[in-house]
């Protein structure tokens, strides 16, 4: 008996504290702040969700561990006997229906919107390696410029020699670099195996495949760096291969290009070594 | 018909003994426990492999498995746990209950059951056996996805006939269950007069004929494309890598309702016979499961929602997915309301079946959570997703099965379970479980992606709760062997009756434990 109530209270406290938590911005139990129009829905998608789930989850087993504490044998309780109302389950298969419509129309707004990639303001191709990115700048400000993008953490770091930095195995050699507020349209494929270019912040998934070309795009609300990692896995190496996009203001960003497309050409040569 | 059961019957003389009589059975007691022990050591070489993952992710930085052979563990962990430990453990079930449920004598494929248990071995070795080849076992995921898997060596090649060889034997099972059930009632047990763990099972087995053969073809593409220079898979030659994944989960969606469905079954078993009063919405049920079954045939892209797809595509298998709530809501409300104004006492088998249906639904809501795309797109590939299925895989399916062993060990080897130590099974097992997986949605909401042998610090805190819990869920599941075999060994006799809510054929006609050969005589059923 008390045991039963201590559970019920665990279980009801602990998934309201999941969701408590899950409100605060910038905490560690949630997705990162979001930095674009489309990581922003995501994050308000599934905060309502989190609700909803949770009043459903204190209603459902509100009336479950009712039961459980009264309708036992040991208080003596004797078993009623009855086993259906069809009205009772069709309300119950009704409701659930409307509450599923109530989530779908927001998240469909969102797909449509995250599948359009029309008119760009930049386009940048970016390529899975076994096991780094490549990215070149195919079109807007910028057009022409390619790297490579790899591992910076030094390997002494992950085999334990060296103590670890802050952004451990998030680093990288060449960032990939965007202009604040712009529409970039990622093309995204693979050179030998399937990969997933992921930037959280920026609310943009997608598996990279060796053939096929897929896009997905972002615009960035605000300068900063944002950091993501490899998220299909690729081989021995797919811990090993993130993501970093570094957004510039418009005037900081022209800088970069000049110094890009002047030290381009070497810049490239000297990173395809193999690590 | 007539001649199977003639068949079966002339073993009733000389029942061999030792070894042979495993070896040669066609008994559907024997080839149950068979199955059941079978999917218990695969439990635990499942868990040692999760033991090792759990022990990498422990700390950052590398410390006991090179990434190579931390992909390696996650695969075969993977694929052990799915194909070696959770789906023959509910084809022992069926062989076990379902003829003593329905009253028939046994199997109605006696030789078959025999052979379809028989193959297992052989599986589970080949899988095993993979870690010691040159290369070592498969690398690529338990989903195998190329062009990473057509890069593997042997292990991928031992992988891919061990998948050959299971499906063989489940396809195997699967007819046997089937005809076994359409067949071989007892006079007066129509179809909605069933017990309800044979009912999904029923769905269950046809869900298996048409899934497997898929699996098999798909793997089968897979070795000639690694062999016979074809290109199904490959873009450079034609191919497509993205057609192996829908290919791969038209099986793989289904077959997660495979592990599943069964359990819902045992729950609505135990639920009404610990609460004394009959399952509420018992045809609602059946249509719930079956509902559920064919919706899953139509969802399967949703594991795919990163792969690229048009947004009528991902529209349509959202909207889908989300479907599948409804039945498997309809199912938790009836197992609310059954239990609702009953007379309910807590033995081991009601705790596991409570826990199963609290734990079920996180991870159901979870999964709605999943099936939202945009949502999805964050979480996909991410610990959330882990987190995820091993609510509806371990805390669902596995939990059903240890409520199913505690409330029917006393049928099967007359002997009753000590219920101390099954309630501390249970109550470690529901805390580990919680302590190793709940941190995860964090992880994976923060952004750490699965399959990784190594993350940033910001991550260190809970892989390491999640470690402890999973050395403590690992270890509790050797206090279950320990019960079990105390039981058989030592435990007290079980009364005729041990369970006094139980209302189907086992219990009310056939004493404790179950005799070799039962129900030669059909019963009448009312």
């Amino acid at each position: 008996m008390g045991s039963k109530s201590v559970v019920t209270w665990a279980g009801v406290s602990a998934f309201a504290l999941y969701s408590s938590m899950a409100v605060g911005q910038q905490s560690k139990y949630n997705f990162p702040e979001p930095q674009s129009v489309i990581a922003q829905d995501i994050y308000d998608q599934h905060i309502m969700l989190m609700w909803i789930c949770l009043v459903i989850f204190i209603a459902v087993f509100g009336v479950m561990f009712y039961s459980i504490l009264k309708h036992r044998k040991s208080l003596g309780y004797k078993a009623a006997n009855f086993h259906h109302s069809t009205t009772v389950e069709i309300v119950w298969t009704v409701i659930p229906c409307l509450i599923l419509i109530f989530m779908a129309y927001p998240a469909t707004k969102t797909v449509i919107a995250m599948k359009d990639t029309s008119s760009p303001d930049m386009t940048i191709k970016a390529t899975g390696y076994q096991w780094m990115w490549g990215y070149d700048y195919l079109q807007g400000e910028g057009e022409g410029i390619s790297f490579f993008s790899k591992l910076s953490t030094p390997r002494a770091q992950y085999e334990n020699k060296e103590p670890k930095g802050e952004h451990y195995l998030l680093e990288v050699d060449n960032r990939v670099v965007v202009p604040v507020g712009k529409k970039v349209r990622v093309i995204i494929t693979a050179n030998d195996v399937i990969h997933a270019w992921w930037v959280p912040a920026l609310g943009v998934k997608q598996d990279a495949i060796p053939g096929f070309i897929r896009d997905s795009w972002f615009t960035a609300d605000k300068a900063g760096i944002y950091r993501g990692q490899c998220a299909e896995l690729c081989g021995k190496d797919h811990g090993f291969m993130p993501i970093v996009v570094e957004v510039m203001e418009a005037d900081d960003y022209t800088q970069w290009v000049a110094a890009q497309q002047s030290a381009s050409a070497v810049k490239t040569s000297m990173h395809v070594e193999n690590k | 018909m007539a001649a199977v059961h003639g068949d079966a019957h002339g073993h009733d003389e000389h029942h061999p003994s030792g070894i042979m009589r495993w070896v040669t059975t066609t008994n559907h007691k024997d080839i149950g426990t068979m199955y059941l022990w079978f999917s218990f050591t695969m439990f635990l070489v499942g868990g040692f492999l999760a033991m090792g993952i759990r022990a990498e992710l422990y700390q950052p930085g590398i410390q006991i498995l090179e990434p190579e052979l931390f992909n390696q563990f996650t695969t075969l962990h993977g694929l052990i746990m799915v194909f070696g430990a959770i789906m023959p453990a509910f084809v022992g079930f069926a062989n076990w209950q379902v003829p003593m449920m329905i009253g028939a004598p046994d199997m109605a494929f006696a030789r078959m059951n025999n052979w379809s248990f028989w193959l297992l071995p052989v599986a589970g070795t080949l899988l095993i056996s993979s870690f010691f080849v040159p290369g070592g076992a498969a690398a690529g995921g338990w989903t195998f996805y190329p062009p990473l898997s057509t890069q593997g060596g042997l292990g991928v090649d031992l992988m891919i006939f061990s998948v050959h060889i299971l499906g063989a034997s489940s396809i195997m099972g699967s007819i046997n269950i089937i005809t076994t059930i359409l067949n071989m009632r007892a006079p007066g047990m129509t179809l909605m007069k069933m017990p309800m763990f044979v009912w999904t099972w029923l769905i269950t087995a046809y869900l298996l004929v048409l899934v497997m053969p898929v699996l098999a073809g798909v793997v089968t593409m897979l070795l000639t494309d690694r062999h016979f220079g074809t290109s199904f898979f490959n873009a450079a030659g034609g191919g497509d890598p993205v057609m192996f994944q829908h290919i791969f989960w038209f099986f793989g969606h289904p077959e997660v309702y495979i592990m599943i469905l069964p359990a819902f079954g045992i729950v609505s078993e135990i639920i009404p016979t610990f609460a004394r009063k009959p399952l509420f919405g018992y045809s609602s049920m059946v249509y719930a499961t079956a509902s559920i079954a064919i919706l899953s045939c139509v969802v399967w892209a949703h594991h795919m929602f990163t792969a690229g797809m048009p947004t009528v595509g991902q529209l349509f298998f959202m909207y889908a997915t989300m479907l599948i709530a409804v039945p498997t809501g309809v199912k938790v409300f009836n197992w609310t309301a059954t239990m609702w104004r009953g007379s309910m006492t807590f033995e081991t088998p009601m705790l596991f079946a409570i826990g199963f249906i609290f734990l079920f639904v996180i991870g159901g809501f979870s999964g709605v959570i999943c099936a939202i795309v945009p949502i999805d797109i964050q979480v996909q590939d991410t610990y959330y997703v882990i987190a995820h299925f091993h609510y509806v895989l371990v805390s669902g399916a596995l939990f059903s099965l240890f409520a199913g062993v505690y409330y029917w060990l006393p049928k099967w080897t007359g002997n009753m379970y000590s219920e101390t130590l099954g309630k501390w099974h249970f109550w470690l097992s529901m805390f580990f479980f919680n302590l190793t997986f709940f941190v995860q949605h964090f992880l994976g909401l923060a952004g750490m992606p699965r399959r990784i042998p190594d993350y940033n610090l910001q991550f260190a805190d809970f892989n390491m709760i999640s470690s402890i819990g999973a050395f403590g869920f690992g270890l509790t599941q050797l206090l279950f062997l320990y019960i079990v075999i105390s039981c058989i060994r030592s435990g007290e006799k079980s009364p005729e009756k041990p369970w006094e809510g139980a209302t189907t054929l086992e219990w009310t006609h056939l004493p404790c434990p179950a005799p070799y050969h039962s129900f030669e005589k059909p019963p009448i059923v009312k």
